[in-house]
């Protein structure tokens, strides 16, 4: 009797045993990321929609004995089994159950589902107007990917695999969502802190490009006035807009359609009209729900094993120098373009041209107005920001097909 | 293929792709623009919102 009441003791301190092993070590290690995340997320609020279900979900992921992650066996696998008459050992495998963490990854993490529901949702709530106005300015959305090119090469030099340092390189799109969508597919096993590094380095963007930008621009160039942005946008062009870059980019880079088409599906019910109630869903409900379900599972992929290594340095890092060289890249076309205007371009413009919306837009407007209080650059830096959206997606797409190109996808 | 020769390929196709994309639909934009102009009545709407 006493060896019962013993050994059902021991099931209530497998856990606690566990963490005071090398293996529970790591446990423990992550844990402590967990609760920085948590703290980052509520105290700092930095990208709290994101961290905190992140944080939650590598807080889940590594207590120990949990099992949220297993991997079970699918009903087809099991019907097989019965088929094929497996031995015992095969049916007690029959019997484990998937985990809660691991259902929502393979719901909407492997089949890249969830970044595509938030997509619908940053369609529905983007306004192109303001880039539609002046649709030049979409070039600074170009310029603000090369840090994706540059850092690429950096991660290739680094050692990682093709298909690894492009899912890294992904971070320089400064767009969650992408970089969620690329690395689930071609580096799952670098999701975890590829998502976070996105994330994270997203939210630091008014630290991180402000030193860049004064370093680069002259004072008479950073206090360049431009003209005030004049109606001129029919709603009939605002409602063939989506259609049109949905068509030209789906038949140029057609790999990346699901992810142009998700924000662009979003973008046309916004303008219709007519969808009011899934236009309303598809940036509330829809997107809340799917971002909930996406920070979850992308902190259930933090693992110990999978995340405390070298390489996640490495990743970190590289994800740093991808928006250093994107906002480098963004201003100096800006100064260019100031040298062929005759002056009539701010440079500051160029470092809007990410996808950190509508962040990177308000960096510019704060810099500008910093140095002239007078100087209204908001209008303008919201159509290089949204074109950084378009750019950001539009690079990932021509990515993915030269890959295809090359049959290495 | 060694991974400079991929690495530069990626660079030179991935940027000359992005910006040729981007330019074709500051192009559809311009062409959009000139086929359906804003009109009084769009104006009208503008300022009454």
């Amino acid at each position: 009797m006493l060896a019962e009441i013993l050994t059902g003791l021991s099931g209530l301190t497998e856990g606690v045993q566990f963490l005071f092993t090398l293996g529970g070590l790591k446990n423990v290690a992550m844990l402590l990321i967990a609760g920085v995340l948590l703290y980052l997320g509520v105290k700092k609020e930095v990208e709290p929609l994101l961290l905190v279900p992140i944080g939650f979900g590598c807080l889940l992921a590594n207590i120990p004995m949990s099992e949220l992650m297993h991997q079970g066996i699918d009903s087809g696998a099991r019907q097989v089994f019965d088929i094929i008459g497996a031995p015992d050992a095969a049916k007690a495998l029959m019997k484990e159950d998937t985990g809660f963490l691991r259902l929502l990854y393979n719901a909407g993490i492997a089949n890249e589902l969830f970044p595509l529901l938030i997509f619908i949702g940053i369609g529905a709530m983007t306004d192109f107007g303001p880039l539609l106005e002046n649709p030049r300015i979409l070039l600074f959305g170009a310029a603000g990917q090369c840090g994706i090119f540059l850092t690429l090469l950096l991660a290739l030099a680094l050692g990682f695999p093709y298909l690894q340092a492009v899912s890294i390189a992904i971070i320089g799109a400064c767009d969650g969502p992408t970089a969620i969508y690329v690395a689930a597919q071609y580096a799952p096993e670098l999701l975890g802190p590829i998502s976070v590094a996105a994330y994270s380095y997203m939210a630091l963007v008014p630290i991180i490009q402000p030193p860049i930008m004064k370093a680069l621009t002259t004072h008479k160039e950073r206090t360049t006035r431009m003209p005030k942005v004049e109606r001129s946008v029919s709603p009939n062009v605002k409602l063939a807009f989506p259609v049109v870059v949905t068509i030209v980019t789906g038949l140029i880079a057609p790999k990346g359609l699901p992810l142009m088409g998700a924000i662009m599906l979003g973008n046309f019910m916004r303008e219709a009209g007519v969808v009011a109630r899934l236009t309303k869903a598809s940036e509330n409900e829809i997107a809340n729900i799917a971002t909930l379900f996406l920070g979850i599972a992308i902190g259930a992929t933090m693992g110990a094993e999978a995340f405390l290594k070298p390489t996640t340095l490495a990743i970190f890092a590289l994800g740093f120098v991808a928006i250093c060289l994107d906002t480098v890249v963004g201003v100096l076309f800006g100064k260019l373009w100031y040298l062929l205007s005759g002056g009539k371009i701010n440079p500051l413009i160029g470092a809007a041209g990410i996808s950190a919306y509508p962040m990177a837009a308000r960096v510019v407007q704060t810099q500008g107005q910093r140095y002239d209080k007078h100087n209204f650059l908001l209008m303008h830096a919201m159509g290089a920001n949204t074109g950084g959206q378009i750019g950001s997606v539009a690079a990932a797409a021509v990515m993915l097909s030269v890959l295809k190109g090359m049959g290495l996808i | 293929m060694d991974k400079w020769a991929f690495g530069i390929t990626m660079m030179v196709v991935g940027i000359g792709g992005t910006f040729l994309t981007l330019a074709i639909l500051i192009w559809s934009i311009q062409l959009l623009k000139k086929l359906f102009p804003l009109s009084a009545e769009d104006g009208d709407k503008s300022k009454q919102s």
